[in-house]
């Protein structure tokens, strides 16, 4: 009978190091962009904690380091794709890891992942984030569709709504009777008419007050 | 004024299913195996479909709110002359079944229109402007004479 025993079962999962960065970042080229990385651990922020970010390019297999932070010391690029372009901007002591890349260019597209130790809490996944450099940003797709349709039928119901409105004001001005809530009591044959008319007629109405007085004529005739 | 009524209905909803057709069905342009416009880009590939959003320039988004709308203007005109063919009196024109309709017909000239003039030039033999953009066109005229036909409709009984 053989028994198994999993490797993890010295180190409870509760105790592991947990990194958290952004999912995505969309950034304008030529501005700057703060990434930011911070962990969960459930010990005491030690003195020895580390921070290490590293760079793939989109497409690229392999990732090139571009900061670490240990002994208490940040060391960023000086040699590699962003020297003079990236700055520490954390605090360790508070658990953040947070670096600030300037001047973005369409080649800094790519995933970034960040890496956090707080001795002696040091197993745990590395967490990544996707840097998108636009040259504008973009429109998503359906934002301008559902603007278009929202804006036409908001004006349709505008206008059916203004319409009543003014078919409910002129009803109460022309006639001022001790209108019942029904409004149903009217004097003279127009207010019949017109009463009827709002009646009769259930099908929404969008048109000018014009038409709808030739219509009202019309069944005046009848 | 039975066959002329029936004529008219029959004339509406083929409208109606000709702008269904030409808004959902996604073949506004082809390119060989490749149709493209108004929702997706999609390819045939050895009998299956790979298929990408489509370019979501502001134009493309624009055409689709168009005839969208103008489909939705055409149906709810078909509601409305239903209504209005037993609500209206006698001698009464069907107003706002036809302001409806020509609406929808500005819509879907307006949604022709933009495509026809946005959409890149491609100098490919293969490109050809597919059905659904036929059929965009061919909804146009069609709505317009539909709509001036229940300007001049009266109701007769």
């Amino acid at each position: 009978m053989c028994s198994v025993q999993k490797l993890t079962s010295t180190s409870p999962q509760s105790e592991a190091i947990v990194v958290y960065t952004g999912w995505e970042r969309h950034a304008l080229v030529g501005s700057d962009v703060r990434l930011s990385c911070s962990f969960f651990s459930w010990r005491w922020t030690s003195e020895d904690v580390t921070f290490s970010w590293s760079y793939r390019p989109d497409g690229a297999k392999d990732s090139i380091s571009i900061f670490h932070y240990t002994g208490g010391a940040p060391y960023v690029d000086n040699k590699g794709p962003f020297r003079d372009r990236l700055e520490f901007v954390g605090n360790p002591p508070r658990r953040d890891g947070s670096i600030l890349i300037r001047n973005l260019d369409f080649s800094d597209n790519g995933t970034f992942t960040c890496d956090a130790k707080n001795p002696p809490d040091i197993v745990g996944r590395p967490s990544s984030v996707r840097l998108l450099v636009f040259e504008k940003i973009p429109i998503q797709a359906g934002v301008i569709t559902g603007a278009i349709i929202g804006v036409v039928l908001g004006l349709l119901i505008l206008v059916v709504a203004i319409y009543y409105l003014m078919r409910f004001l002129v009803a109460r001005r022309v006639f001022d009777l001790s209108v019942s809530k029904h409004g149903k009591k009217g004097k003279g044959k127009e207010a019949q008419q017109r009463q009827a008319s709002v009646l009769v007629d259930p099908a929404k109405q969008k048109a000018a007050a014009s038409e709808k007085k030739k219509q009202e004529s019309r069944r005046e005739k009848k | 004024m039975l066959v002329v009524l029936v004529g008219i209905v029959i004339l509406h909803l083929t409208e109606i299913i000709i702008l269904i057709i030409s808004t959902s069905v996604n073949a506004w342009r082809m390119a060989g195996a490749r149709s493209y416009d108004l929702w997706y880009d999609c390819q045939t590939i050895n009998g299956g479909y790979n298929c990408l959003g489509a370019h979501d320039a502001d134009w493309l988004q624009a055409v689709q709110a168009l005839m969208v709308l103008a489909t939705l203007f055409c149906m709810l005109s078909f509601i409305f002359f239903l209504c209005q063919l037993f609500t209206l009196a006698k001698g009464g024109r069907f107003l706002f079944t036809a302001v409806f309709q020509v609406l929808s017909s500005l819509f879907v000239m307006s949604g022709a229109i933009i495509y026809t003039v946005m959409s890149p030039d491609e100098h490919n033999a293969e490109h050809s402007y597919g059905y659904a953009f036929v059929l965009a066109w061919l909804a146009f005229p069609l709505t317009l004479i539909s709509g001036f036909i229940y300007i001049i409709l009266r109701k007769k009984e």
